[in-house]
């Protein structure tokens, strides 16, 4: 590709993207649907800015779901995915295997041979995980019960690529040709079928091994640096060379990845991860349902609308009552069961390559491979469509009973409190609310720390809070607290802006050093802050007046007083410190702070407040009473 | 002979401006076999360690309840400590025995003379009464409770009225832990120091 030619292709998608996907959520329609709209709208039956290297591009653009199911990885823990692995097989089996069936009956029906209706069936039964995944998580339902049978079918159909791959060649009907126009040499081909399985399994145990073993101490030396870009890149380094390695031995790519993101879904990188690499996947989903769009092939759709629209039609209609009758099955409620059927009722973007290598080994003809890749096309942009339909029209009759509460423990695991900083601050408080109960997310930037913190069995993770992209994979959106425990002032208050810019909802725990930094933390909005010494100096000073004798009640009432008039002259300081010109030096502030205290010392602190317990006045008066 | 232990549970938030409770301490802590456990001392964030106070109590005979009357009840820190400790299935309820026939008494200073709590000026109630909460506690936890040993007027006692109450506190002790007192002459008494001479027995008793 030219450099002119790819700056021209760059701005066509992405300005089609900036215009088409802002309206469609203004209106409402979810940003998938935007894309698709762009992609018709740029393609070569509508303005024609791009042509046949759509396909290339969503070659290309498919990376995206490879990225996708890296990210959904790392949301899973192998403790969660093992809990999941009833609906993954159970559910995610029976769906392509009946939906299979009953597609081939469909296609013996119309006259089609059994084999080819089997190849179509099977290529068919498969769903699109970019559509699907990407419209239920903007809509927030990833965590209900719908959501996690979604994703459960789609992991399966995902593993289901590579048998359906294995199987397609035996159902040709002719003779098996193509064999060598494969898109990719695989490094295995020739191998016996025993050792190609011993190739995989080891190619798949070396992805665990390098995830479990290597990539830590790989990823701490990167950090180390603190280049930013170097973490970026060998983020992407790790989800590329995995999804080649998978290609390599001819299995799924998006398969690899999905378990080199398990495989890291417990490491303290997990948060800078999935803020590196979704943007990526972000980009490259957009372009991938723009190059759908784009492939919409309007011509024949309008040369024999019928056909295509009873292929769309009995397509989704069969695909949705198999899931229907499966979420009977599995016990799903109503409203949920038709959100399941309506989400995963159309063709895959799978179906596209399977399709074009049914093609090329000879399972099945043009004639009919061309309008089915319409149909699955057709099907994809009609989901987002369906979904809101049933998000406008059908869910209302139900009320929203469960769509929040049920099944959020599966993926999206995250706490209440977010402490920035693991400092012997840092620590002690989280180990005060770990010991009552609350799990914890740590952000700490020292990646030696985070290793050794880890080791001590303790939930932390590797990242700068300031940024606002680590600062929302760490849940910051649905975070109560954020408790701010490190030492650096300037850092504080760049993420006190962060904070207040993008997640207004947290309140802000602030641990500071001195009077100065804390005046500049409650004017960017602070909400709570402790000086670092003033707890520890205040209880050694209860120590010595006991010491010198004193009550140990008396001593303890006289620094909490002393506490309390500190922190009020705080309070009134900072408004004062507004006032200031900036040429006042810190200095003067110091002393000025000072005289305060000890002018107020010897007006109020000397006097304990505890008159109450003095009760010789009182009792004179009624002793004086008594007299009368 | 069998000596009896005694724990005196003292609670004084000013116990730094007080006169006659550090006598009456003072004279307390020459007695064998008499622990003084200062509340305030030991908690003053009010923190009660419930372990530690039931294994005192656990050890001890004779549960004194040694604090200045603050409208017409204990500091409030008393009060914390009974509600902690006290726990049903120890103290009190089914199967509990914990404080079962242990003595229960209460040593009381009040700023106002006695006649202030008297019933026929205008006051409603007597020192015994108003402790009654006292009386009900030791009914309840199987304990035989004593008239409140009451020092008046601390705000006009002179120094040697204040050790006279001393001295009078030392032998109750004493009597109380080598088992010379006369319990049920003392049970009739308005309060226990009112005339010691009347309860204290002289010479050994048999156990």
């Amino acid at each position: 590709m030219h450099g002119d030619e790819f700056f021209f292709q760059a701005i066509v998608y992405l300005s089609a993207a900036l215009i088409s996907v802002p309206v469609a959520k203004r209106l409402g329609l979810g940003s998938v649907l935007g894309y698709l709209v762009a992609g018709i709208l740029i393609g070569p039956f509508c303005i024609g800015l791009v042509g046949a290297e759509g396909q290339d591009v969503m070659h290309f653009a498919e990376f995206g779901v490879t990225m996708m199911l890296f990210l959904i990885g790392l949301e899973l823990q192998p403790m969660l995915l093992w809990r999941l692995r009833a609906p993954i097989i159970g559910m995610g089996g029976l769906q392509v295997s009946i939906t299979a069936i009953f597609i081939a009956a469909a296609a013996a029906v119309i006259g089609l041979p059994l084999k080819s209706g089997l190849a179509i069936g099977l290529i068919l039964a498969l769903s699109s995980t970019a559509i699907v995944l990407q419209s239920i998580a903007e809509k927030g339902l990833i965590k209900t019960d719908a959501g996690q049978s979604s994703f459960s079918v789609l992991l399966f159909q995902d593993i289901a690529v590579i048998p359906i791959i294995a199987i397609l060649p035996l159902l040709a009907i002719g003779s098996t040709a193509g064999m060598d126009q494969q898109d990719y040499k695989l490094w295995i081909q020739n191998l016996p079928a025993w050792l190609h399985a011993l190739v995989v399994l080891g190619i798949m145990g070396a992805i665990t091994a390098v995830g479990l073993f290597l990539v830590r101490p790989f990823f701490r030396i990167i950090a180390g640096t603190r280049l930013r870009e170097l973490f970026t890149a060998s983020a992407l380094l790790l989800v590329i060379g995995t999804a080649y390695l998978m290609t390599k031995v001819g299995m799924s790519p998006a398969l690899g990845t999905f378990m080199a993101g398990v495989v890291l879904a417990n490491s303290e990188y997990r948060h800078e991860l999935q803020s590196d690499i979704e943007p990526f996947k972000g980009l490259l989903l957009g372009l991938f349902f723009i190059a759908v769009g784009a492939g919409i092939d309007f011509r024949l759709i309008i040369s024999s609308p019928g056909t295509i629209l009873a292929l769309v039609c009995s397509l989704m209609i069969i695909k949705a009552l198999v899931l229907f009758i499966l979420g009977k099955f599995f016990r799903m409620s109503a409203d949920q069961n038709i959100l399941f059927a309506l989400a995963l009722a159309q063709g895959s973007e799978f179906g596209f390559v399977l399709f074009s290598f049914a093609l090329q080994h000879n399972v099945l003809s043009p004639d009919i491979v061309n309008p089915m890749v319409a149909a699955v096309a057709v099907s994809m942009a009609f989901t987002p469509l369906l979904l809101l339909i049933n998000e406008k029209f059908v869910q209302p009759r139900f009320g929203t009973k469960e769509l929040d509460s049920k099944a959020a423990d599966y993926i999206d695991h995250q706490s209440d409190v977010i402490v920035v900083g693991f400092d012997s601050f840092g620590s002690l408080l989280g180990r005060l609310l770990r010991a009552n109960g609350l799990d914890i997310t740590v952000l700490e930037l020292d990646s030696d720390k985070v290793e050794l913190l880890r080791k001590l069995g303790l939930k932390v993770y590797y990242g700068d809070a300031s940024r606002y992209d680590l600062l929302r994979s760490a849940g910051a959106e649905n975070a109560k607290i954020l408790v701010l425990a490190m030492h650096d002032h300037k850092k504080q208050l760049q993420i006190v802006n962060a904070v207040k810019k993008y997640f207004p909802n947290l309140k802000i725990f602030a641990q500071t050093s001195g009077r100065t930094q804390a005046y500049e933390l409650y004017d960017a909005g602070v909400d709570h802050i402790y000086r670092e010494t003033l707890d520890t100096s205040l209880r050694a000073g209860t120590d010595v007046l006991r010491a010198l004798g004193f009550r140990s009640y008396q001593a303890h009432r006289a620094a909490r007083t002393f506490r309390l008039h500190d922190e009020q002259s705080v309070e009134k300081l900072r408004h004062i410190s507004h006032d200031h010109t900036k040429y006042l030096s810190a200095a003067r502030q110091h002393i000025e702070d000072l005289e305060e205290l000890l002018i107020s010392e010897l007006n109020e602190n000397r006097k304990l407040r505890d008159d109450g317990w003095d009760a010789s006045l009182t009792s004179r008066d009624m002793n004086k009473a008594k007299d009368k | 002979m069998n000596k009896k232990t005694a724990l005196i549970i003292f609670a004084h938030p000013a116990f730094q401006r007080s006169r006659v409770n550090r006598a009456l301490l003072d004279a307390a802590n020459g007695v064998d076999s008499v622990l003084v456990h200062d509340l305030y001392e030991q908690y003053p964030d009010f923190d009660i360690d419930v372990k530690k106070e039931q294994q005192l109590l656990d050890q001890c005979d004779i549960i004194i309840l040694q604090h200045p009357m603050y409208w017409f009840s204990a500091p409030s820190l008393l009060k914390e400590w009974q509600d902690l400790s006290l726990l049903h299935g120890w103290a009190y309820g089914k199967g509990a025995t914990a404080l079962k026939d242990k003595l229960l008494l209460s040593v009381i200073s009040t700023g106002a003379d006695e006649s202030f709590y008297n019933k026929d000026h205008e006051n409603n109630f007597s020192i015994k009464e108003l402790i009654s909460p006292y009386a009900q506690l030791a009914k309840v936890c199987g304990m035989i409770y004593l008239p409140p040993f009451v020092v008046h007027s601390t705000h006009s006692l002179n120094t040697d009225g204040i050790n006279a109450h001393a001295e009078d506190y030392r032998n109750i002790l004493i009597a109380l832990t080598e088992n010379r007192l006369d319990i049920e002459a003392a049970k009739s008494m308005c309060r226990l120091n009112f005339d010691i001479s009347r309860i204290i027995k002289t010479g050994q008793v048999k156990q």
